[in-house]
């Protein structure tokens, strides 16, 4: 896909926000020799959109109180918002950072931000308004969404996060004859939904797309 | 205040799997029926178009065609010592929330329930004794058999276009099929489907420790088929996107395209959707059902008259409409008292993932049912005599379909992030699969539904209070079918394994199944059930409740072919004896 301006459009996020999750995401999927990675394929982006979408007020919740803390069998029980949750997380975090290291922490070394990373996936940092291991797993989660998502999302650019483990996208119309040869890898360029709406993929009656095969070299 | 309708002879609450048969069966008795719907209608053109039905993010989600939370949800705690807290996003089941119900978004796995699941507890008396039963399970046989139930399940198969091959045709074992099931009338309707290369793989390892694979039963069409509705279905492509999604290409039968466009062509039939019931009218005495109370689209509270109300929505809001209207005694756990409410039970999931360096499965391809099984260990196909635990689990291996959000299997070890985390995933993702160990769930005297006495839904009523662990009796079933599927496991070979029988505190935290069962649980004894062997509510006989609702415990097995069976047994009884004479069926 194209760079444009619209790529990094950010309807919620502020621009400290933006450094803050560029930087986080592309620790938790790091660029490597494998490929690009979360920060790449436009993963700030994805969880912005999901931020200014219904899920980011949590509107398909229930919101109503007593609100308890719960057992961890009883799942999640905030009071908080998506969107409180990252604004008041991400700030409380820098803070952290600027404390611990005297910078935000989009300024730390790699192994600085896993140090934090780590202490926020173990509940060691000590946020105020939310546990930290709560603000971490939403962080993985969309992270890993917004890899894998369609791109018409924001997130999984370029079908960065489809190319790196060979997931074709929309199915094409034909897997039934594929099924039968074991053993065998379908290695199809991936098909989006964007690609579709955008025009780029040319689709059959029933609207499955026809996939374009890749060279068989491995 | 509310608008009181001209009265109609039946009114079916929920536009499910089990209210669209129910309604497609009563409607050529000419009675004039009304199907309510508290969900929105689904449109071709966009909740089942290609290629949005392929958008995993939205579907695996929370999706518009899942229970909104927002308006209503339940409670949950582990044991009765605990505060049950909102379930406040979907988690552990999505029931649905639109015409078909959960069956839109449905895998398509579609099983029988085993002669013995019919009868659990008088079969493990006789051949085990008292001692194989916990003292708290409460267990039971479900006052209907195998044998009674058979020609619907066969009437079933037929409107949904079962794809399989039979094991057992009129008490004779068929090659290829699954030996263990109870005797078939005929064959199924569709030819099973190709098994993957994985099923491949695991049916050999099975048949080289003696055991007898057989392909699994499937909603997703194997070939046009024409149902008894005259609907035509297309023949599934393998796409993947079936559990959780919709079908893009009408291949997988559901309520919308295997019963709804038949349906609607009755004139007596009315369906109302976004009408949510939240009570069914009883006369003054209680013994009888007036009219069912809704509200609409616009908010109006609307009173519908009928002579029938029949109850077809999901299990937890079968229950609930049951306790908010009066019908039936509430169950309470301390006294052992009540039948509402009684028995809910779930699923025992162990699971062997297979992880491997030099085979490729294009996991993303299949569809719903597409899989591979074997039931030495189901229900009581094998021996218990010491092995502390009664009921079983089915192994299978499934290729439905894997969409990278939810499905990127990393062997046991892997970080849950980083640079080592991308390594696995890139090298796993298309080299594993998993053999589950999929167990039964006994019900136990502390696992139950009841209205939650804090939380309310949008419309001020109480939500359902679901309180529910596992047992001891699960553990040791789960452990002992998981360590049976590892043997088939190591059989294969694979460079790298995970073994997880399933243990600790059932949370209702990520989804694991859509198949919650009881609460209305069926039987012979008024006691100890809420409706009787038809689904008929013991205390008020012009309320039938249908579904998974009914089961006094859960099989191994999945539910949906079930709740069909049942759907089309309730619908015949209701024809031939309820209507010949109005009153109690038992």
């Amino acid at each position: 896909m194209p760079e444009s301006v619209d790529q990094n459009a950010y309807g919620y996020l502020t621009q400290p926000e933006v450094r803050f999750l560029d930087a986080a995401v592309a620790r938790l999927i790091p660029a490597d020799e494998l490929g690009p990675g979360a920060k790449e394929a436009g993963v700030t982006c994805f969880i912005d959109r999901q931020l200014t979408s219904s899920w980011g007020t949590h509107g398909r919740n229930y919101r109503m109180g007593p609100w308890l803390e719960g057992t961890p069998q009883q799942g999640f029980q905030s009071r908080l918002t998506p969107q409180e949750i990252y604004r008041a997380a991400i700030r409380e975090t820098d803070l952290y950072c600027s404390r611990q290291y005297g910078k935000a922490f989009c300024f730390l070394t790699a192994e600085q931000q896993d140090e934090v990373l780590h202490a926020l996936e173990d509940d060691k940092i000590e946020l105020e308004s939310l546990s930290a291991k709560l603000f971490f797993g939403l962080l993985l989660r969309n992270t890993e969404e917004g890899f894998f998502a369609d791109p018409m999302y924001g997130g999984n650019r370029d079908k960065i996060g489809w190319k790196l483990i060979g997931f074709p996208g929309v199915a094409a119309g034909n897997y039934s004859e594929h099924l039968e040869k074991h053993n065998v890898p379908y290695r199809a360029e991936p098909v989006s939904i964007l690609d579709i709406q955008q025009h780029k993929v040319q689709v059959d009656a029933q609207g499955y797309p026809k996939h374009v095969m890749l060279d068989k070299k491995d | 205040m509310s608008v009181k309708l001209k009265p109609v002879d039946v009114v079916v609450v929920g536009a499910g799997l089990a209210g669209t048969i129910v309604c497609k069966e009563l409607a050529a008795t000419g009675l004039r029926i009304v199907g309510l719907e508290r969900g929105r209608m689904l449109d071709s053109q966009h909740d089942l178009a290609m290629p949005y039905v392929h958008d995993e993010l939205k579907y695996e989600r929370a999706s518009d065609i899942v229970q909104n939370l927002s308006r209503e949800t339940i409670t949950f705690r582990n044991n009765m010592n605990e505060t049950a807290l909102p379930m406040r996003e979907i988690g552990s089941f999505k029931p649905g929330e639109c015409v078909g119900g959960a069956a839109v978004h449905w895998g398509g796995m579609t099983q029988r329930f085993l002669p013995w699941d019919f009868e659990t507890r008088s079969r493990t008396l006789a051949r085990y004794g008292k001692s194989q039963i916990p003292e708290d399970c409460t267990s039971q046989d479900w006052g209907l058999t195998y044998d009674e139930l058979e020609p619907y399940y066969d009437q079933f198969e037929h409107i949904y276009g079962i794809g399989g091959k039979a094991g057992n045709l009129n008490g004779e074992i068929q090659p290829g099929g699954n030996p263990f099931e109870g005797p078939r009338s005929r064959e199924y309707p569709n030819p099973p489907k190709e098994p993957s290369y994985s099923g491949t793989l695991f049916a050999k390892a099975a048949v080289s420790l003696g055991y007898q694979p057989f392909p699994m039963g499937t909603a997703t069409m194997t070939r046009p088929y024409t149902n008894p509705y005259r609907l035509m279905l297309s023949q599934c492509v393998n796409g993947g996107y079936c559990g959780h999604f919709t079908c893009g290409m009408g291949a997988k039968a559901t309520p919308l395209t295997a019963v709804l466009p038949a349906l609607l062509k009755h004139e007596n039939f009315e369906l109302r959707a976004l009408c949510n019931v939240i009570k069914v009218n009883l006369d003054s005495d209680g013994k009888r059902a007036v009219s069912v109370t809704y509200l609409d689209a616009r908010g109006r509270e609307v009173e519908q008259p009928a002579d029938l109300v029949i109850l077809t929505s999901y299990t937890f809001n079968n229950v609930r409409l049951m306790l908010l209207s009066g019908i039936g005694k509430p169950y309470d756990p301390v006294s052992n008292r009540g039948v509402v409410g009684r028995n809910y039970a779930y699923v025992t999931y162990g699971k062997v993932g297979l992880f491997f360096d030099d085979k490729v499965f294009n996991r993303f391809m299949g569809g719903g049912g597409l899989a591979t099984a074997i039931d030495e260990f189901n229900g009581d196909n094998f021996d218990h005599t010491d092995l502390g635990f009664f009921g079983g689990a089915y192994h299978i291996v499934s290729s439905v379909g894997a969409p990278p959000i939810k499905s990127h299997p990393v062997p046991p070890g892997t970080p849950r992030w980083g640079a080592g985390w991308k390594q696995a995933v890139a090298q796993y993702y298309n080299r594993s699969f998993q053999i589950i160990a999929h167990g039964s769930c006994q019900s136990y005297r502390t696992n139950y539904l009841d209205l939650d006495p804090t939380y309310r839904d949008a419309n001020g009523l109480p939500l359902i209070r679901l309180t529910f662990d596992r047992r001891e009796n699960e553990f040791r079933m789960s452990a002992y079918t998981t360590a049976k599927a590892a043997e088939i496991a190591k059989a294969i070979g694979p460079s790298k394994m995970s073994v997880n029988p399933v243990t600790g505190k059932y949370t209702i935290v990520g989804y694991q199944s859509t198949h919650n069962t009881g609460g209305a649980a069926m039987g012979a004894d008024p006691a100890t059930s809420a409706v009787n062997k038809y689904l008929q509510a013991w205390d008020v006989p012009n309320v039938f409740v249908i579904g998974a609702s009914a089961y006094p415990q859960n099989s191994a097995n999945a539910p949906t072919g079930t709740v069909g069976a049942l759907a089309c047994w309730a619908a015949d009884s209701i024809k031939d004896r309820y209507l010949k004479r109005p009153g109690a069926l038992a």
